[in-house]
């Protein structure tokens, strides 16, 4: 293994230990700093006009009205962005994106005009008064119907409502296998169109200095590096004098990745008035337009041979991207990284064909906490493995464990091209079951059905990918999906991180300061971190898809050991011996041949500055751009046991199990909070997320009322164990971990829900598993009466 | 119109607009940003604040509504530097990720706290079920409750508000930073 990991007396406080969060104590004083809270002397406000209709002809926009009301500065309609060429802005997937609609809506909730005031009452009062002539027209819902002729066209610049044809896998290999097969297990599943819905809605506070041509933006944003470059080409400024800042952020999940109109129009309009603008986003605007997740259409097929190996897998995906493809996929990869769909298995060939199609819906496609499209893909095989498992009449369990890769296979390749670092499935499968009580729970729902109780079983035994990703295959925007870190050491040997990776909640003061203790040695007390401010930290993509760890991490591991590595030339220079003389352990330099004979860390920190070697440039910092060799692949088995209510169709889960393998930790107390709050997530959207809408394409999901997240009261109990299996290819040996339960939990809730039914002749139900959905599942089950 | 009330143990008074919500008086008016807007239906709990000691959404308020009355934001809890038992329970037990429903959280906790010194995981659950996170899965929240009730049965329950100050003027010991409960519009005072 290639995983450096300190003796166990110097771990703390490095590596490994549950240090407290360093953010905390702002946050439960209040004095936290997001968007909404940033303001500034002379400040304005910006309010959205939406579209009411999905889709509709604009014959004319009048906001004379609206400038009778006091206090109105601007009203920014598509009409003035397209004089000044900004009424299409580029999406991070390759598309454009309507920044104000001109001559046509295309989903509900679309922006269509933005007023500026001196107040925010004001700014929304006005909103009223503009007066928006619609001519409606029949709108596209149904992806399905996207690509027959006579379908309503989304945009006239697409002209088959086309968005991508995409595939990978062996075809002909494959229709071979499934020819040879014993048996064929087949599943058409919707995951439904959720939405990240983070906390905090999205917001932009921008000072624009147009004699200077300098902005100053604060972003609610996962990726500002990325987010200048975009905002500069497309506001014709230079791109040094765009800073875009990220302060704290109230969570995104994906949610925070793309570009939004909203955020356009802000400094757009602070560069008319020449005051500062904010916006902050409502949550209606939030749900309806900004970057929804999933609303993938699945059809798998698994082909087994008669011992119930897995031979071949087969996968059809239609993808809704609503009116404007703008996820932030890597440009090679349509469908992200949903090669990930043969999951924990060794299937030694398989084929995935995606076609996308735009809608009259928003746009989105995000990767809501997880790698692009990985979610979606971990769902549909750990369905299809379970389903298989009850038509052979095979326990599930052991279905799986007769064809999960083997830990002697590592690196493994996989049927579509994936080179899985590192793992053991069927050991984090058998703790799972072990600690669930998985042989008592089959008794209990042996038993409970016989007295009418529906208890069903359900695992997942998932791997993912993340750390997205090597240069040579992943870009977004065509700039590579390195991250970067850069770090100085300064004469009283303290040092300052800069990151290109941003936090919204994951705690990286406090890891990435770890990291540098641990590969330092000295105390993370002694660690200041600086990210998400563009002026202030080396370019990188940004917080998402599980990346921070896997590539940031690897950074500051990287650049510690470049550090590392000068200041033992100066130790050496001090001790008055060669450099291969001189050993390194965590904290100091010592003399191979005497080891008392030392040099700390901090005092060759202080030489570099106040004494350095002839020669040599003084000085200790060093910054590094770290391009991963490999993708990383966390993976665990979650089992859920749920009682179903027979009556209403109501579920509740009885117990839960999560063991995660995310390789090493670096403090466990955030790695086990970030898989808590992700289990809830994958409950919430197997339990109850779901955006729907009707036949004109009205969203059914624009508030919190309707598209229901979980409370503390609706929330299952977790019951979290880990195993490690460290990555061989990342210097610190850890994976990654934001996402592996978003990711892996809501196959193992709905196979649980299918379990308690299956007697029943159940097989599928798609999410959301509302008590309606269930019921009628069971319902359609009993045996019907003859008719009349 | 013109109101008077008590914020954070200071009295205020201001002229606003009938419709002004309170949650716009307190963050935007004497910029008191710790509490957060999430939603625009009064779901979501980010703008919780304490009205005479009860828990309120302060997006679903009018101030005028306020008025004469005496409000607890969260910046009221920690006058001198002396966390609130919930606040330390929340620092204790990692109950925050992102920290943008945390306020709202702490505040609805206090007034759990207050009427039910004991409650049960489940009392507690139901208590905060007004309140959304979306980051940490409630479970460190829940614990962190019952640090505080276990801690402040040992000690007796922290004041808020006025009391908070007059405690903390009272109590020697460090004094980090100023009184971060009255800045602002309702004049910044140097709180010793
Ligand atoms: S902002 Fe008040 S309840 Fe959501
Ligand atoms: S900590 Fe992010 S919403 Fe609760």
């Amino acid at each position: 293994m290639g995983a450096v990991m300190a003796p166990e007396a110097a771990r703390k406080p490095g590596i490994g230990y549950s240090l407290p969060r360093r953010e905390d104590d702002r946050f439960i004083r209040g004095q936290g700093t997001f968007v909404a809270d940033v303001t500034a002397p002379r400040m304005a406000h910006m309010a959205v006009l939406r579209s009411p209709l999905a889709r509709a002809r604009i014959r004319s926009i009048n906001a004379a009205r609206a400038f009778t009301l006091p206090g109105v500065l601007v009203v920014i309609t598509g009409e003035l962005l397209a004089r000044r060429n900004l009424a299409w802005m580029p999406t991070l997937s390759g598309d454009v994106q309507s920044v104000l609609a001109v001559d046509e809506v295309r989903f509900q909730g679309q922006e269509v005009a933005c007023v500026v005031a001196e107040d925010p009452y004001t700014a929304h009062d006005a909103l009223q008064l503009i007066e928006v002539d619609y001519e409606p027209l029949p709108a596209l819902v149904d992806p399905t119907e996207a690509l027959s002729p006579d379908a309503p066209l989304v945009r006239a610049d697409k002209p088959d409502n086309r968005c991508y044809e995409w595939e990978t896998g062996d075809l002909e290999a494959t229709d071979h296998a499934f020819q040879e097969a014993a048996h064929v297990t087949t599943l058409d599943t919707y995951y439904p169109r959720c939405h990240p819905a983070p906390l905090e809605c999205c917001a932009c506070f921008a000072d624009v200095d147009p004699d200077e041509g300098r902005a100053r933006i604060y972003l609610t944003s996962q990726a500002p590096h990325a987010h200048r470059t975009i905002l500069a080409q497309l506001m014709g400024l230079p791109e040094q004098q765009v800073q875009i800042i990220s302060p704290d952020i109230g969570g995104a999940f994906g949610n925070k990745v793309p570009l939004y109109p909203g955020y356009v129009v802000t400094v757009v309009a602070s560069f008319l008035l020449r005051r500062p603008v904010r916006w902050i986003e409502d949550r209606t605007g939030n749900l309806l337009s900004t970057g929804f997740a999933r609303d993938y259409r699945m059809h798998g097929e698994l082909a087994l041979d008669a011992g119930g190996r897995m031979i071949g897998l087969r996968v059809r995906l239609l993808s809704d991207h609503g009116a404007f493809f703008a996820d932030a996929q890597p440009s090679k990869f349509r469908a992200g990284l949903f090669h990930i769909v043969t999951g924990s298995y060794d299937i030694p060939v398989a084929h995935i064909s995606a076609t996308g199609v735009y809608t009259n819906k928003a746009p989105g496609g995000v990767a809501y906490r997880c790698s692009f499209r990985v979610t979606e893909a971990s769902y549909l095989i750990e369905r299809l493995v379970t389903t298989a498992a009850y038509e052979l009449g095979i326990d599930p369990a052991e279905l799986r464990r007769r064809n999960f890769i083997l830990p002697d296979q590592f690196p493994y390749r996989s049927a579509t091209g994936f080179s899985y670092d590192s793992g053991d499935y069927r050991a984090a499968l058998d703790l799972a079951l072990e600690k669930a009580g998985y042989e008592e729970l089959r008794k209990e729902q042996e038993e409970g059905r016989r007295k009418g109780r529906l208890v069903g079983v359900g695992m997942s035994s998932f791997t993912e990918v993340a750390g997205a990703g090597p240069s040579k295959d992943y870009d977004l925007i065509g700039i590579k999906m390195f991250d970067s870190a850069e770090l100085a050491i300064g004469p009283t040997g303290k040092a300052i991180l800069k990151l290109g990776v941003q936090s919204q909640g994951q705690g990286h003061e406090t890891t990435f300061a770890q990291i540098v203790a641990h590969e330092l040695g000295i105390s993370p007390a002694d660690v200041i971190v600086h990210h998400g401010d563009t002026d202030n930290s080396p370019y990188g993509l940004g917080t998402f898809g599980s990346r921070s760890t896997p590539t940031g991490g690897a950074a500051t591991a990287v650049v510690c050991r470049r550090l590392v590595d000068k200041a033992k030339k100066i130790a050496a220079y001090l001790m008055e011996v060669d450099d291969d003389d001189v050993a390194w352990e965590p904290g100091r330099f010592y003399l191979r041949s005497a080891e008392d004979r030392e040099v700390t860390i901090q005092e060759a920190a202080a030489a570099a500055y106040t004494n350095p070697p002839d020669g040599m440039e003084p000085g200790l910092d060093a910054v590094s751009y770290y391009d991963p060799p490999q993708l990383t692949f966390p993976f665990g088995t979650y089992v859920a046991a749920v009682e179903v209510n027979p009556e209403t169709g109501e579920w509740k889960v009885l117990k839960f199990v999560a063991v995660d393998d995310c390789g090493v930790r670096i403090n466990p107390m955030i790695v086990d909070g970030q898989i808590m709050g992700g289990l809830t997530e994958g409950y919430a959207i197997a339990a109850m997320q779901r955006i729907d809408f009707d036949a004109q394409g009205a969203s059914s999901g624009s508030n919190f009322e309707d598209y229901l997240v979980p409370t503390a009261w609706e929330t299952p109990r977790f019951e979290l164990h880990e195993m490690v299996t460290p990555c061989p290819h990342h210097p610190l040996g850890a994976k990654g971990v934001g996402e592996s339960p978003t990711v892996g939990s809501p196959a193992a809730f709905v196979n649980a829900v299918v379990d308690a039914l299956v007697h029943l002749g159940v097989r599928n139900i798609d999410m959301p598993l509302t008590s309606d959905k269930v019921w009628e599942a069971i319902e359609d089950s009993r045996p019907r009466k003859a008719a009349g | 119109m013109h109101i008077s009330l008590g914020v954070n143990g200071q009295p205020v008074e201001a002229d606003v607009e009938p419709r002004l919500l309170l949650v716009h008086y307190l963050r935007d008016l004497l910029r008191l940003t710790g509490t957060q807007i999430g939603c625009d239906t009064t779901t979501c709990g980010a703008c919780t604040v304490l009205l005479d000691g009860m828990a309120v959404k302060s997006c679903g308020l009018f101030s005028v509504q306020a008025a004469g009355r005496e409000i607890t934001t969260v910046e009221g809890l920690a006058p001198h530097g002396h966390l609130n038992p919930v606040q330390e329970g929340f620092k204790e037990c990692f109950a925050l990720q992102c920290g943008f429903c945390t306020p709202g959280m702490v505040l609805a906790s206090i007034a759990l706290l207050t009427s039910n010194p004991d409650p049960t995981e489940d009392e507690i659950r139901w208590a905060l079920s007004g309140n959304i996170c979306r980051c940490t899965g409630y479970a460190n929240i829940v614990r962190a409750v019952q640090w505080a009730a276990d801690k402040m049965r040992a000690t007796g329950p922290a004041p808020t508000g006025m009391g908070a100050i007059l405690a903390a003027n009272a109590a020697p010991g460090p004094s980090q930073g100023g009184s971060h409960g009255a800045q602002g519009a309702h004049g910044g005072r140097d709180g010793a």
